[in-house]
């Protein structure tokens, strides 16, 4: 696929710096073999992908400011050491609930925690469990989903039977169970919430695998004796990437929206630890009191993490696949 | 049509026995039906328990047996209040059906309009309104949106304007001693809908909006249009229909999804469905009642599953069901 677009774009450098002098080299050679054309010719310009890759992304305004407003988060939460007012645990009886004000930007909650400072402690728990789910069920899923497209056959349909049973069963009631059963620590959680979103990358990458092998590149190299390994590492893998990384966007924005729902039922993160979506479950109670500004903080970063990385999706797609900028 | 219909769901059982095996086997290995027995002094309890549930068999055996039961309506009998299972659900379910029925109609009806709406205004101000909106929709953890909602729609109004009550209730679908679908009923069936489709409705009118937009551009709505066939008409008869049929199958699709809202509307609003038994029941480890809440749930999926199958076909009669 990205092959073919980044020949059109070269064409269309081509005819860009062609079209002054008006008469080229390109003149001799009939219009329809296009591709001959860019190969030939285009090479003195040409960009490298990487290169075609940025250039579209950077052009994407959302995702490129996402990108800095994900780095800010990441920054401040793991470095709450050094940027939260107070520390994690401090509790100020005397205080109790406070209303956000200077000294305390969120307010306190019942036991005279800073709410700022708990955020961002509860920040690292929440984006640790979304990034790591998101890694580990693209590289599981990518691996299965190829096997499963290029080997066909058994594979092939134990993955899908497998896929379409978790299809009828709602998510949330099977992780919840999980979770139940193997208790609630980070690991688990991060293990359970992967055993489920793999299914779906690999799903993606199936569907890709199975119409990606027909085409005659993949059939010059098994040709030229490729093996499946490489066939599948070298040719195969790079030419879907980029769905990968649209799903691995995808994979983390889901993760942390589950974990805060399991977290917010009881079923997730247990205290002492904190995510987002525990806090928010401590605050639920509070709605309509005149302590409900303790449910504004955790949503509002959730929602607003979650909205980063899918604009930095939403970027990703368009680059690596410019015929998607259509609606 | 009729055939296919008997087709599919012969073809469903199988699905559905499989699944039960397997939901059947997890909950299981996970749950101990004997937890109760374990904390008792008599030595025998335990083992009269397993008796009881026959876990010295192999487990498709039990199964065997839990599903001769079932077929004939016995579910077996609750850990946590000594209830029969089935009237349990079927109590449930009433409360869940009503939500399932409004939240498919609420969320069906607002994405188609918003969809189009997009589309046909591609590029307006309203448009980009509703793609921020659907994208913050998509964003946000349903359960946030609930309290959110409770805040500023329900207890809001009320301190700002005064009131005795507030306009919209959040606990439970009637007021106290109240019953049957009247304003009391609507009052409270706001809120809960909203919470369980927001997401939905973000994600349906999104995708109406692509399909309306594709459909759109297509041959023949230039066609029916250079004929003379007025704008509005083209675009309810000719175009929606055939935009309609990709949005099916993803409303199919997200079914289970919908099942999976359920428990956090209902957790949060207090209703009694099957939302609640499930965390109920997950909480107190109460192994009969979920083996039957998953089956159970997985056979409503795949019935709506077969409906939008059949739907499919009546939208689009290109499509033959045989």
């Amino acid at each position: 696929m990205t092959t073919e677009h980044d020949l059109e774009e070269g064409r269309r450098n081509v005819r860009e710096e062609m079209a002054p002098t008006g008469i080229g080299p390109s003149g001799f050679i009939p219009s329809s073999e296009g591709e001959f054309e860019s190969a030939s010719h285009a090479e003195p310009k040409a960009h490298s992908q990487w290169a075609l890759f940025r250039r579209r992304f950077l052009r994407h305004r959302v995702a490129v400011f996402s990108i800095f407003v994900l780095l800010f988060l990441v920054i401040v939460c793991f470095g709450a050491n050094y940027f939260a007012p107070f520390k994690n645990t401090d509790q100020d009886l005397l205080l109790g609930p406070v209303q956000p004000n200077g000294t305390h930007w969120f307010g306190t909650d019942e036991l005279g925690r800073d709410q700022l400072s708990r955020i961002l402690y509860a920040g690292q728990i929440s984006l640790k469990i979304g990034f790591a789910v998101a890694i580990i069920s693209t590289v599981v899923g990518t691996a299965v989903g190829a096997i499963a497209g290029y080997f066909g056959k058994a594979t092939d349909q134990a993955l899908m039977r497998i896929t379409d049973l978790f299809l009828i069963v709602p998510s949330i009631a099977i992780l919840a169970m999980a979770l139940q059963l193997w208790g609630h620590t980070d690991s688990v959680i991060i293990l359970v919430l992967a055993g489920l979103f793999w299914m779906y990358v690999a799903r993606v990458v199936r569907g890709e695998v199975l119409s990606l092998k027909e085409k005659e590149f993949i059939e010059a190299a098994r040709a030229a004796g490729a093996s499946p390994t490489r066939i599948i590492v070298r040719h195969i893998i790079p030419n879907i990437f980029g769905s990968i990384m649209v799903n691995t966007t995808l994979g983390v924005a889901g993760a942390i929206i589950a974990e805060s729902t399991l977290s917010f039922l009881g079923f997730g993160v247990q205290p002492p630890q904190t995510s987002w979506g525990s806090m928010l479950s401590d605050a639920e109670g509070y709605v309509g009191t005149s302590k409900a500004y303790l449910i504004y903080a955790p949503g509002i970063m959730i929602l607003i993490t979650v909205l980063a990385v899918n604009f930095i999706g939403d970027g990703l797609r368009d680059a690596f696949d410019p015929q998607s900028e259509k609606h | 049509m009729l055939t296919y219909i008997s087709r599919r769901t012969l073809y469903s059982i199988p699905v559905i026995l499989i699944a039960a095996f397997l939901l059947f086997w997890f909950v299981r290995a996970s749950f101990d039906p004997c937890a109760r027995a374990r904390a008792s002094k008599d030595v025998t309890a335990v083992s009269r328990c397993r008796d009881e549930f026959h876990l010295n068999e192999p487990v498709t055996t039990q199964f065997g047996r839990w599903l001769g039961d079932a077929v004939q309506g016995d579910l077996g009998q609750s850990e946590r209040t000594n209830d029969s299972v089935q009237s349990m659900l079927q109590r449930a379910m009433w409360f869940t059906v009503q939500l399932i029925f409004w939240g498919i109609l609420v969320s069906a009806i607002l994405s188609i309009a918003l969809g189009v709406y997009s589309a046909i205004r591609q590029y307006s101000i309203g448009d980009y309104t509703f793609t921020a909106l659907s994208f913050i929709g998509l964003a946000m953890p349903p359960f946030w949106f609930g309290l959110l909602a409770i805040q500023f729609l329900a207890v809001g109004p009320k301190t700002w304007f005064h009131l005795d009550q507030p306009w919209l209730y959040f606990v439970g679908l009637h007021g106290s001693g109240k019953t049957g679908f009247n304003l009391d009923y609507a009052r409270h069936l706001v809120l809960p809908v909203l919470t369980l489709t927001v997401q939905i409705i973000a994600e349906w009118s999104r995708f109406q909006r692509a399909s309306m937009l594709d459909v759109m551009s297509a041959d023949y709505i230039r066609t029916a249009r250079a004929k003379g066939v007025p704008r509005r008409k083209v675009v309810v008869k000719h175009a929606l229909r055939n935009a309609l049929i990709p949005l099916v199958t993803v409303m199919a699709l997200d079914i289970g999804a919908l099942f999976g809202g359920l428990i956090i509307t209902e957790e949060i609003f207090s209703i009694p469905g099957m939302g609640r038994l499930f965390i109920d029941a997950l909480t107190a480890g109460d192994a009969p009642v979920l083996v039957a809440w998953t089956v159970v749930t997985a056979i409503f999926v795949v019935l709506f599953n077969l409906i939008a199958d059949v739907l499919y076909g009546v939208l689009d009669p290109r499509i033959r069901l045989t």
